[in-house]
């Protein structure tokens, strides 16, 4: 019988054609190489923050105090040079903490088109600012208005609009900046032990402490569903059909997430953990914190001199 | 606390998932201390639940379960000095290592339970040394656990209960997903355990394994009810049973 079967198959696997395929990669194969590469940022961060360097010798807290206040003054600065300056310190700063700068600053720069690209983009256009024009997009014979809005007779791109979103979007990069190199210079335990220490609520610590570790097991559940689709696909399938796959799928996420956490909260709670963020090592303040808190009190009022000077 | 006292007491046990799903109908079952007891039954028959609600993580919707003589009740959980005490002593290995081990490094996951329970920083590394030798994964405790095998997997979220150091060891399918070598290894492994005095409590649906670890067997039919218990000899009797709750197959 088995014979006749292995007969069988060769005669099947003989007059099957295979298609040609292109070499594009399918949703599955992008989706799939670029879960693989969060699920490897996502350790590898955690790895940064054992690396010997300048922000990982300093405690925790004193670096959730500092960079809380490097944000604060790159939030409230009105100059573009001197955000650079402080965008330029935090690559420094990650050199000195051997966090590679590609890596760095891809993470960094990945987000800001979302969040602030997008809004700043209809600034830079005399509608939204007027001033004096760099780029004439479009001329028309008379204004016009679309509803409430006033269309003018030209539509430009306005030199207050252009130093208005890039303040916006260097301010809010830098911000980003510093609250990237905090989380990989610290490791995400510290930094909620960190938290916990300023008296952040229980429960927010509780949540974050969960999101992160959940976070592994939902890519590796992501991974497998795509692998498991990926191993039953032959050529290249239509896009009904993968919407319908997707949507499948999502509702299955949702219910499986769910358990999952649910899970995950468990197995902690089963091992005594009641919120409290406990680790191997103890914080203690030395002289490299010392040397640190001058430094950026340093800059801090470097920032504030020149914010006066330039008014 | 009396030795002779039982470590558990379950009387009438009945809990429904939400939306009144069945999982556990009627269970009465007492634990001795230093008894080791495999609860066999089909998937979806109730163990994991049984196990959980031993570990005070889901609560009876109807019926009593009582630990070290106390009721086991959401009340009596939300005590910090009664939780701290019941976690010191109860143990419990989930079927998939992967909701177990969420840290970053096999050392931090291993020293997970030992910091939870207070304990200073020489003594967590006493206890953590300890355990990745008795499992004898030394070599992985800088590595992340989802790098690791299943097997590895397994051993280290043993680890993390050793270090615990437990009196009752709640297991749900240890030897689950495994090469035989490990299984072997994981077997030998529990039974040192019970030679030291631990008491077991084991989910499993391998009758040889319970066979080998346990001294008394339950079974949990189809119908989330015990339908069956009694020594493994007593078991292995029970060849109609067996066939019925799938646990033997048709020969």
């Amino acid at each position: 019988m088995l014979d006749d079967y292995s007969k069988t198959s060769t005669d099947l696997f003989e007059t099957l054609h295979y298609p040609k395929f292109r070499r594009r990669k399918d949703f599955v194969t992008g989706t799939l190489s670029n879960l693989t590469s969060a699920l490897e940022r996502t350790v590898f961060a955690d790895l940064y923050a054992e690396r010997p360097g300048l922000l990982q010798s300093i405690d925790p807290r004193t670096k959730v105090i500092t960079f809380f206040i490097l944000i604060l003054a790159t939030s409230l600065t009105h100059h573009i040079e001197i955000l650079l300056g402080l965008y330029l310190l935090s690559l420094a700063l990650a050199s000195l903490s051997r966090i590679p700068l590609g890596f760095f600053i891809k993470r960094v720069w990945i987000f800001i088109p979302i969040f602030a690209g997008i809004i700043a983009l209809p600034a830079i256009f005399n509608i939204i600012t007027p001033g004096d024009t760099v780029l004439v997009i479009a001329s028309f014979k008379h204004p016009h208005g679309i509803g409430i809005m006033h269309l003018p007779s030209e539509i430009s791109i306005t030199k207050q609009g252009l130093i208005g979103a890039s303040l916006l979007v260097s301010r809010v990069a830098t911000s980003a900046s510093f609250a990237i190199l905090l989380i990989l210079g610290t490791g995400w335990t510290r930094l909620l032990k960190a938290l916990s220490a300023f008296r952040v609520p229980r429960v927010f610590i509780l949540i974050l402490g969960i999101t992160y570790k959940y976070i592994f097991l939902f890519l590796r559940l992501v991974e497998n569903m795509l692998l498991a689709r990926k191993s039953r696909t032959v050529g290249r399938t239509g896009t009904k059909e993968k919407h319908r796959w997707i949507s499948g799928r999502l509702g299955f996420l949702l219910g499986r997430s769910y358990h999952l956490s649910n899970e995950v909260y468990l197995a902690m709670l089963s091992r005594g953990w009641n919120g409290k963020v406990h680790m191997l090592e103890d914080f203690s303040l030395g002289l490299n914190d010392a040397l640190w808190i001058s430094f950026i009190s340093g800059v801090i009022l470097l920032v504030t001199l020149l914010e006066l000077v330039w008014r | 606390m009396e030795i002779s006292a039982p470590v558990f007491e379950l009387n009438n046990v009945e809990y429904s998932y939400p939306g009144g799903i069945p999982a556990l109908k009627g269970i009465d079952l007492t634990v001795m201390p230093g008894e080791s007891i495999a609860v066999m039954g089909t998937n979806g028959s109730g163990k994991s639940t049984l196990l959980k609600l031993m570990d005070g993580l889901y609560f009876p919707s109807r019926g009593v379960i009582k630990a070290f003589g106390v009721e086991l009740s959401e009340r009596q959980l939300q005590e910090e000095s009664f939780a701290y005490t019941f976690r010191k002593k109860v143990g419990l290995l989930f079927q998939d290592p992967d909701v177990q081990l969420f840290s970053t490094t096999v050392l931090d996951e291993v020293a997970f339970a030992p910091l939870n329970m207070g304990l200073n920083r020489e003594e967590v590394m006493t206890r953590v040394n300890a355990a990745l030798t008795a499992l004898k994964i030394e070599d992985l405790k800088d590595r992340a656990p989802y790098q690791l095998s299943e097997g590895e997997k397994k051993k280290v979220a043993m680890a993390s209960l050793l270090s615990l150091d437990p009196k009752v060891w709640l297991l749900d399918e240890p030897t689950a997903n495994l090469d035989p070598r490990t299984q072997d290894w994981i077997i030998e492994f529990l039974l040192t355990l019970a030679n030291k005095g631990k008491t077991m409590i084991i989910a499993i649906h391998d009758l040889d394994i319970a066979e080998s670890i346990a001294q008394r067997i339950y079974i949990l039919g189809e119908n989330h009810a015990i339908v069956a218990q009694g020594t493994p000899r007593d078991i292995l009797g029970y060849r109609d049973i067996l066939i019925r709750n799938n646990l033997l197959r048709h020969k």
